[in-house]
């Protein structure tokens, strides 16, 4: 297989490093002309050293006859572009993209990137699993800090699905006032029904939450603050 | 014309100033603050500052359903980015990126974007004053297409949104919040 690197950042010069030794045809664009040589000396004369976003390199870098091109720069819109053109403007049937900002995946999705690897998920994936994340988030002190605004993500296992305000024992002086679904905003009334996924937002005294976050989140996982 | 301007460098400065004083609501951003120097003390339209290509940041600046979208920056590829992302998940009417690369200019108007190449206008106008004949090299192009495979109602055709009334009844500013 021919596959073109585009990004001589450790990422690229490892990967272009291990395709060799399995025994893929590789070339790496790298457009620092010191780093390109540098990588050039220590795997051999794959590496061109120009930019891997300007269609006349990638053309140069044989990248219509390319079966993969893995863009692994450390930025994002770069490897958006490189993916595009790749696919766009070269035919490439396989076009791999490094995301770093996970918001990104579906948007690079939607405009035709083939792979996405986001290191940032999988590192986040990897921490969540060990840490509770039914917690309520707080997200501002307002007034004196006597009070705090609040949101609580109803996940499964939330008392309070399918049921509205009303139907919740609402410690006093405490309030929930609005709900974000689906990442609209709306006013929560008395007989709203919660569902998975809303993010609840409340205002309460910093001692109620407690109380709230087992209306909210559940008792299974205790609050620790 | 609701108008979001992505890089508030001398092209995007004078843009965001030019269509404030003809009476649109301009919305520009720039990721440094200091590049709102250059807009002058008179501007009435909103300037904010963060990444045009952060699609958190564009909705929070008030840019979704802006009739037009420039994306001016240095960079090519932010540009890009910035466009499509306008054009795909804003549902914006008209995105357009500028783009220096002659080749990457011509392969974005396909998916749906428009395209300003610096390198073919420039060229043009120099040919122009010479009496020389064009460059043939992608000056501003049109959206040719768009992202195909994908069903999506943002993109209007250029044609629907040429008409010029929507300018005086500019849509209500609801971002005050900025």
């Amino acid at each position: 297989m021919f596959v073109l690197v585009v990004g001589g950042g450790k990422v690229g010069y490892y990967l272009a490093k291990e395709l060799i030794d399995a025994g893929h045809e590789v070339a790496l664009m790298e457009k620092d002309p010191r780093r390109a040589s540098q990588i050039a000396d220590e795997i051999g004369s794959i590496v061109i050293p120009h930019d891997g976003c300007e269609g006349k390199y990638l053309g140069e870098a044989g990248c219509n006859r390319a079966d993969v091109v893995a863009a692994v720069t450390g930025d994002d819109e770069d490897n958006l572009v490189i993916c595009q053109m790749a696919k766009r403007h070269f035919d490439v049937p396989r076009t791999i993209a490094r995301v770093n900002n996970p918001k990104n995946e579906a948007l690079f999705r939607h405009l035709g990137v083939d792979e996405l690897i986001s290191p940032t998920r999988m590192i986040l994936g990897s921490i969540e699993q060990d840490i509770p994340v039914h917690e309520l988030l707080h997200l501002a002190a307002l007034g004196e800090g006597e009070l705090e605004l609040i949101e609580a993500h109803l996940q499964a296992g939330s008392p309070a699905i399918g049921h509205a305000p009303r139907d919740l024992s609402i410690p006093e002086g405490c309030s929930l006032f609005a709900v974000i679904r689906n990442g609209v905003a709306t006013p929560l009334r008395p007989d709203t029904i919660m569902l998975e996924g809303d993010k609840v937002i409340a205002i309460g005294k910093t001692e109620c939450q407690e109380l709230l976050h087992a209306q909210l989140i559940g008792e299974a996982v205790a609050a620790d603050a | 014309m609701k108008i979001v301007i992505v890089g508030c460098g001398r092209v995007g400065a004078s843009a965001a100033d030019y269509y404030d004083r003809a009476g649109h609501e301009v919305i520009i951003l720039d990721s440094s603050t200091a590049s709102f120097d250059r807009l002058p003390s008179t501007f009435g339209g909103h300037a904010i500052r963060g990444d045009g290509t952060d699609e958190d940041v564009l909705l929070r600046a008030g840019a979704g359903k802006a009739d037009v979208f420039l994306a001016v920056t240095e960079g090519d590829n932010r540009n890009v980015m910035a466009a499509q992302l306008a054009s795909e998940a804003l549902g914006v009417g008209r995105a357009i990126a500028k783009i220096n690369d002659p080749l990457r200019a011509e392969a974005y108007g396909e998916l749906g974007i428009a395209t300003l190449c610096r390198t073919g206008l420039m060229l043009d106008a120099v040919n122009g004053y010479l009496g020389l004949p064009p460059s043939g090299l992608p000056g501003m192009l049109e959206a040719s297409g768009h992202h195909d495979g994908v069903h999506h109602d943002a993109l209007i055709p250029p044609a629907a949104v040429a008409v010029p009334s929507q300018s005086s009844d500019s849509p209500s500013v609801t971002n005050q919040e900025a």
